[in-house]
């Protein structure tokens, strides 16, 4: 028997056009709490998911309890084996019982029927055993979302596991549950087994973890004790890269003048963004800055009218506008290119034509009738000028590159001359040369008076395109930075700051 | 093994198959072999068809004009594509030897009128399948529009006049009161659609209990008491009965005919030619990046319901024309038929997906699969078992189509 339970060795992972997975390793000692960091794209979930039989290392090898594993088949498998996953975001049954969202798949039987007295009790006395009260019968929709993150726990526990993954398991938790999930992680440390810590929160990690050990761009940095370290040291450590001639030079400065000024913004939903206000100016890129669950992304969909706010103001060109729709911000010159560019931004199965110009329909019609005449010219020019390798316009855009398509997105967005444009991510999933056209269009905008908003969490893009950096931690504004103090340790810092 | 064809070599080779059909037919023409009726003529006018289609295509070169690799891949598409039709023309074969009469202009007119108003159902059925839902209620308000004309379009000596006291109203005014009302209750669908945000399947349920039931309201009012309503005059049945070009042996082309070409040509603008059409296909293809595009998504899904029942109407009311009569169980079941044929035409059931020419092609094919086996008196109860596998293959291999490209 090794002094680990899980060695995870060279671990290579790649996806088209990206190596997610660049020899990573991990070694969990048993009965410790083992915390795994990194940046966002860092390959955290991803080394996680591999271990959990959701991925499938390219290359590399896996031991478990002395025994070496190349490849974990599924998650029934992991699960068998006595690996069970907290995943960062729930998915609850919302209409069934908590107790059959505790043993789905595994349901107690009794003469091939579901045992649900067995089931019932054996819920409670899993509950019990942690100290968690809730209702086993109550239906999950009726549960809040910090006692669903601890029934999740309470299931992980229940699979009997050596090693449990925890991939943000604070996100959704007040501060007293916190308390208590480290008291159940205690307790489990006690029974000898290992718990994987995912977190972005570094007083935490800290806290709880025994060993650290820090992945960036999805390579080994190194593996530390806990007491041996602090967050300086993690920070550097997470981000600690050079910032290479990645980015196109930038000829012009932003001026004095305010295009967008948005007021103590508060959105709709809980747990959201909070009394938010910045200040865009003419031919800015502004960046938003922060981790995953930063709010950003909510933040700009809802100047963008997508999502509802409960109060502030948002001011254009010095008059107040209302925005309520996405027609709303449209005829205020507001556009927006969203993260998820399959999701709702692309229309797949539609021709790039169709992709280019919906955003301007109107503008090509006359009573609502085309005029053909005038769209294909018009995209044909848009899609040229803008470079997209496509061989046809009227080949389905699914089939183009992702860096071509968020060109076409571009493209769209360009016709409908908008004078504010939101980029969210905007070379998320696309490969460093497509990147490099995608800065210098943007850099082009600028020097056409246009003024960018661009959320983005790679580090060196956001310090590389922004000319002032406005960083957000769980829905909070916590500190704006000026070019000439752009530095990675501040920023990260700002980005981990708000309790 | 695999060689490769140029578009242009390949739509010149098609033209030619297209001008020996024609030649061929011409030949057969003047052989003139009873047993063969009219199909030289027929396979002149086809012909004729593939010959300009493909000439066509050779100078204006569409979408998907990139050469042909000919292996077995491209073969295979091919075959899933075109599958249905391939099947039919079998079929079409096989009843020509079982009974040569089937070959007779009479015949693929008769087909044609037959599937002009289930053209017309299933155009504006294929609106709220673009949008990945569908329309439960068209069947009943084609049966509610055939009702409500007729209703106001008896001659004044008929015994049993829905309203003995109603004057002669002009032809158009019945028949546009009747869409008017098909439209409204289009709107009720589009609003519970649009609005709710109701799955179009269970909305449009809703829409056809309620219009069954207010149409069977309306029929049984006195002195009607639900007896099946005749007596219709003379110039509305002639918009659904008339004959043109009747004589010389040629029994004449339908009215219903060019009414359904207008019709489709007014869709196929509507759809490939407008803001609305763009925008249909911009929610049926992903309504999230509708949304963010800054498409008013609302008033698509309202607007499109309201056009499709404005649909249902005309076709209601042809048919009443065409029977010269009306019930309310008129157009029952219609909408089924009407979402089958536009499956098996390629109308994707995922949404986004839809061409008129698809469609047109999924009605002809409902149409003469079933006037081709009553032609060989195959019972109505075998009919059915092979319309229902029809569609299951169909829906089959639409779907397999997507699966491939995850």
């Amino acid at each position: 028997m090794s002094e680990y339970v899980l060695e995870m060795n060279d671990i290579v992972k790649r996806f088209p056009g990206v190596l997610a997975l660049d020899h990573a390793n991990l070694k969990v000692r048993p009965g410790t709490v083992h915390a795994l960091m990194g940046e966002n794209g860092a390959g955290k979930s991803t080394l996680m998911k591999c271990l959990f039989g959701l991925y499938h290392p390219d290359e590399g090898e896996i031991i478990y309890n002395g025994q070496t594993i190349n490849d974990i088949p599924n998650t029934k498998a992991a699960l068998a084996m006595g690996i069970s996953m907290i995943h960062q975001e729930l998915h609850p049954i919302r209409f069934r019982p908590i107790m059959e969202n505790v043993w789905i798949g595994r349901f107690p039987k009794k003469y091939g029927f579901v045992d649900h007295d067995k089931m019932y009790q054996d819920t409670v006395d899993l509950f019990k055993k942690i100290g968690l009260d809730v209702n086993p019968r109550d239906q999950a929709r009726f549960v809040s979302a910090s006692k669903l993150q601890l029934v999740e726990i309470a299931r992980a526990v229940s699979y009997d596991a050596k090693i449990i993954i925890m991939d943000e398991p604070t996100s959704s938790l007040t501060e007293n549950e916190v308390e208590y999930l480290f008291k159940i992680i205690n307790q489990l440390k006690s029974e000898g087994r290992s718990i994987i810590y995912i977190s972005h929160k570094m007083e935490e990690i800290l806290r709880i973890s025994d060993d650290v050990t820090i992945m960036r761009d999805g390579k080994y940095v190194g593996t530390w004790q806990a007491k041996d370290i602090d967050q300086d040291f993690i920070i550097r450590n997470m981000v600690g890269r050079d910032l290479s001639n990645r980015f196109p030079p930038k000829e012009t400065k932003p001026t004095d003048e305010v295009v967008l000024e948005v007021k103590h913004l508060t959105a709709a939903a809980k747990r959201s963004f909070v009394d938010v206000s910045f200040q865009l100016h003419k031919g800015e890129i502004l960046g938003i800055g922060g981790l995953v669950g930063a709010q950003r992304t909510e933040l700009v969909e809802s100047i963008f009218g997508i999502r509802a706010i409960a109060s502030g103001e948002i001011w254009k060109d010095g008059e107040k506008i209302d925005v309520k729709s996405v027609r709303d911000a449209k005829s205020h010159g507001i556009a927006l290119l969203t993260e998820e560019r399959r999701q709702n931004g692309i229309f797949g199965i539609l021709s790039i034509l169709d992709n280019t110009v919906i955003a301007a329909q109107n503008t090509f019609a006359k009573m609502g009738i085309l005029d053909t005449s005038k769209r294909r010219p018009t995209a044909d020019h848009a899609c040229k000028e803008l470079n997209v390798k496509m061989p046809s316009l009227d080949v389905p855009i699914k089939n183009l590159s992702g860096g071509n398509q968020q060109k076409v997105l571009i493209a769209r967005w360009l016709l409908t001359n908008s004078d504010i444009i939101i980029f969210d991510e905007p070379t998320r999933g696309i490969d460093v040369g497509a990147k490099y056209e995608i800065y210098t269009l943007m850099l082009d905008q600028i020097k056409q008076g246009k003024s960018i908003i661009m959320i983005s969490s790679e580090m060196p893009e956001l310090m590389g395109m922004s000319d002032r950096i406005m960083v957000m931690c769980e829905g909070h504004v916590t500190g704006f930075v000026d070019k000439e103090h752009f530095d990675q340790v501040e920023i990260m810092r700002l980005a981990s700051s708000f309790k | 093994m695999s060689s490769v064809i140029t578009q242009q070599s390949f739509r010149k080779s098609l033209s030619g198959v297209g001008a020996l059909i024609v030649l061929l037919g011409l030949v057969l023409h003047f052989v003139a072999i009873k047993t063969l009726y009219d199909l030289p003529v027929i396979m002149m006018i086809v012909g004729l068809w593939i010959f300009g289609q493909n000439l066509y295509r050779l100078k204006h070169p569409g979408a998907h004009s990139g050469d042909i690799e000919l292996n077995s891949k491209t073969i295979n598409n091919l075959l899933t594509n075109y599958a249905i039709i391939i099947a039919m023309v079998v079929l079409v074969f096989i009843i020509c030897v079982l009974q040569p009469r089937f070959m007779q202009i009479r015949v693929v007119l008769d087909i044609m009128t037959q599937s002009s108003t289930k053209l017309i159902i299933a155009l504006g059925i294929c609106f709220t399948l673009i949008i990945a839902g569908c329309d439960l209620s068209a069947g009943r308000i084609v049966g509610l529009a055939a009702v409500v004309s007729t209703s106001m379009l008896q001659t004044e000596d008929y015994a049993n006049r829905f309203f003995p006291d109603l004057a002669q109203l002009p032809l158009f005014v019945p028949i546009i009161i009747a869409i008017l009302i098909c439209m409204a209750f289009g709107a009720l669908n589009g609003f519970l659609v649009a609005q709710y945000e109701m799955h179009p399947f269970i909305a449009t349920l809703a829409t056809s209990v309620i219009v069954y039931g207010s149409c069977s309201l309306y029929f049984d009012l006195p002195p009607n008491n639900s007896q099946p309503i005749g007596g219709v005059r003379p110039d509305f049945a002639a918009l659904g009965q008339t004959k043109l070009f009747q004589g010389a042996g040629f029994p004449g082309i339908s009215v219903l005919i060019p009414i359904a070409a207008v019709i489709t040509v007014a869709i196929w603008f509507v759809l490939n030619k407008t803001v609305f059409g763009k925008n249909v296909y911009a929610v049926g293809g992903n309504r999230e990046a509708a949304v963010v595009a800054g498409v008013n998504v609302y008033a698509t899904n309202l607007f499109i319901f309201v056009l499709a029942a404005g649909l249902y109407g005309i076709a209601g009311v042809l048919e009443a024309a065409r029977t010269a009569g009306a019930t309310n169980q008129y157009g029952m079941g219609y909408e089924l038929d009407a979402i089958a044929a536009c499956v098996v035409g390629g109308v994707s059931l995922m949404g986004g997906i839809a061409t008129v020419s698809g469609i047109i092609a999924g009605v002809f094919v409902f149409t003469i699969i079933q006037y081709g086996l009553q032609f060989i008196s195959i019972s109505p109860m075998w009919q059915q078992v092979i319309k229902g596998i029809i569609i299951a293959i169909a829906v089959a291999i639409d779907m397999g189509k997507y699966r491939k490209k995850n």
